[in-house]
């Protein structure tokens, strides 16, 4: 790629950025319950990424990403309800809490290799539920009622798009190559000098980060917080959403995120159905494609610019291969 | 005998009858995971298919208890042998996330179709057996309780012959051994994975049957904790192996009605999970669990 091309890299993704943002709001903003599922598919967005790079870049199974969200969510709302606490710091108040339940979890759980990851990400999703049933401070089984509502699409907005770089950067940083060769082959990459449980841990408590901002917007999005708002099924929608979108895909954890929110919306009277739909989409994606449906590919800039270059040998068959926009670093 | 013992022993009673249950189910997600290394998450949902199998087949057979159980464990092997076939086999040389993924999908397809085509609500259930209570001292039990202990002893002791004594349980255990050397033996590993799905079904099944004439009621999710903590308690008992699932079952039962009994109720589903860290933390390799070698 010629230098030109990449010193326009920064300042177009941020114009189209700014320009996707401002489209939806002159699109949406005059229909509060559109503007409310923006907010939604952000959000997810957020959890859908980050859920991504434990289960789709680091190949560990973690089904308690509610759990994390849940843990962000209430922190969160303590903060600021109790506390008084500005929201940003709110907000960082309970994703670091959410990180550092991560921690907690993961360091008995990740040193082993084998699946206990899954039960025990269940399993303290669980906990987590009934600890939070138990206190009545925050409202037991009633829920968190009067929380302020301080999220607006510009922060859900802000948070997503600052969650994909700061993922995506990681992803390609080196501590993101060791997680890469840790989901490839675990004891190739432990030969290799690769501290396979480290690299395991720090994926999993930048999830577990980025689950409890999303929690702490989420809240501050509704006004409430309640138990049921982060089960086990909660934890299936965004373990959907990565599996159709491509496990170690960022662009089709977005896509996916933003689609399944609308469909779920559509779909919201039919609940029963849709949960079987769900199921099914589940089982055939992974018996037909386990690699989810955009695989590993991401949508990049060089994938972008050289878009005339591939038309051309498009027309010309057999001069060049069909490298459709892989992340060529 | 002091008051306190006997309430004691009154728990304990209680906690056999419970850890009945899960030694049934952990026994399932114990010889699926040493023989596919799969987390089988659809196996608290065969438990409450078997259920619901039962349930109809009381209504079929006039509420005898012998051929419910036998329809159930029938019924719910053919579902287990269905879902192997169609949704884990394809998936053998995939990575291992894939048919954890797919095993989810299974557990949630199950739940809802149960829940869409027989209906959402909780159902009694029928009056198999007729309840009548035994007093000895000052501890108070049913014959149900006696006779849900006496099936799972049964059913254990009938899958530790399978397993130590036939030739089918000698290719069981090739398989989960070594899968590659037991085919190279001649050994055909696809029916032997069969088998286990069906036998690890089947016991499911007769756990659902058994809690459906206990506690009289069921609904499409009452697989779902019963599940996860039958799986604890195969990981605590060191997962793979069969007498381990069968203690673990027991030890959970028994901490879980411990907390029932003597500290909040609504902490009760949070004591397995509690087991599970400490476990992981302490022994992962469970009660009697052998080390396992990393094969490269």
């Amino acid at each position: 790629m010629t230098r030109a091309k990449s010193l326009l890299k920064v300042p177009v993704v941020l114009a189209a950025l700014a320009l996707l943002y401002l489209g939806l709001i002159a699109g949406f903003s005059n229909n509060p319950y559109y503007m409310q599922i923006l907010n939604m598919a952000a959000i997810n967005t957020i959890m859908a990424v980050s859920l991504n790079l434990i289960n789709g870049f680091t190949g560990q199974f973690s089904i308690g990403h509610a759990g994390f969200m849940g843990v962000g969510a209430y922190v969160a709302a303590v903060c600021s309800v109790f506390y008084k606490i500005p929201y940003l710091i709110a907000l960082f108040v309970g994703a670091l809490a959410a990180a550092v339940v991560g921690l907690v979890v993961g360091i008995p759980t990740l040193r082993l290799k084998g699946d206990y990851l899954a039960i025990a990400t269940l399993g303290f999703a669980e906990i987590i539920r009934v600890i939070i049933v138990n206190i009545q401070k925050v409202g037991g089984p009633r829920g968190f009622l009067g929380i302020p509502p301080y999220t607006s699409f510009l922060w859900t907005y802000l948070f997503a798009v600052g969650t994909v770089i700061v993922i995506s950067n990681f992803i390609n940083s080196s501590p993101g190559r060791a997680c890469l060769a840790v989901r490839e082959d675990e004891v190739a990459a432990e030969s290799m000098g690769v501290n396979s449980t480290k690299y395991k841990v720090v994926a999993f408590v930048m999830g577990a980060f980025f689950a409890g901002l999303g929690g702490g917007l989420l809240v501050h999005l509704l006004s409430i917080a309640h138990p049921t708002m982060f089960t086990f099924l909660k934890s299936v929608d965004f373990l959907i959403m990565i599996v159709v979108g491509g496990q170690g895909s960022i662009t089709g954890s977005v896509t996916a995120a933003s689609f399944i929110t609308v469909v779920s919306e559509a779909l919201r009277k039919f609940e029963v159905w849709r949960m079987l739909a769900y199921s099914l989409v589940l089982i055939v994606v992974m018996l037909t494609r386990p690699q989810g449906l955009l695989g590993g590919k991401e949508l990049t800039w060089e994938g972008i610019v050289n878009v005339p270059g591939r038309l051309r040998r498009f027309r010309l068959p057999k001069v060049g291969g069909g490298r459709v926009g892989t992340a060529g670093h | 005998m002091s008051s306190a013992f006997s309430t004691f022993l009154q728990q304990v009673i209680n906690g056999l009858q419970l850890g009945s249950i899960y030694s049934l189910i952990a026994l399932g997600y114990t010889m699926v995971y040493g023989i596919i290394r799969l987390i089988n998450f659809a196996h608290g949902d065969i438990y409450m298919v078997g259920a619901y199998i039962g349930f109809f087949a009381a209504g079929f057979f006039g509420r005898s208890f012998f051929p419910t159980l036998l329809v159930a464990m029938v019924g719910a092997s053919l579902l287990g042998l269905t879902i192997e076939r169609f949704a884990y086999r394809p998936l053998r040389y995939q990575p291992r996330i894939a048919a954890l993924t797919t095993a989810l999908g299974v557990s949630i397809f199950l739940e809802n179709f149960v829940r869409q085509f027989v209906g959402p609500n909780y159902l009694p259930y029928p009056r198999i057996i007729k309840v009548t209570q035994i007093k000895v001292g000052d501890i108070q039990f049913s014959n149900i309780q006696l006779i849900v202990l006496a099936v799972a002893i049964c059913l254990m002791l009938g899958l530790t012959f399978l397993v130590n004594k036939t030739k089918i349980g000698k290719a069981m255990r090739a398989v989960s051994f070594d899968k590659d050397a037991a085919r190279l033996m001649g050994i055909n590993v696809d029916h032997v994975i069969s088998t286990t799905f069906l036998v690890g079904s089947s016991l499911a099944a007769a756990a659902g049957v058994l809690v459906g004439i206990t506690y009289p009621r069921i609904d499409p999710y009452m697989g779902i904790l019963p599940g996860l903590k039958a799986f604890v308690a195969a990981v605590l008992g060191g997962i793979g192996s069969i007498p381990g699932a069968a203690i673990g079952g027991m030890v959970m039962g028994m901490a879980e009605t411990m907390v029932l009994g003597y500290m909040k109720s609504s902490y009760r589903d949070a004591i397995a999970f509690t087991i599970l860290i400490i476990v992981l933390l302490v022994k992962p390799t469970g009660i009697l669990g052998k080390p396992m070698s990393e094969k490269v």
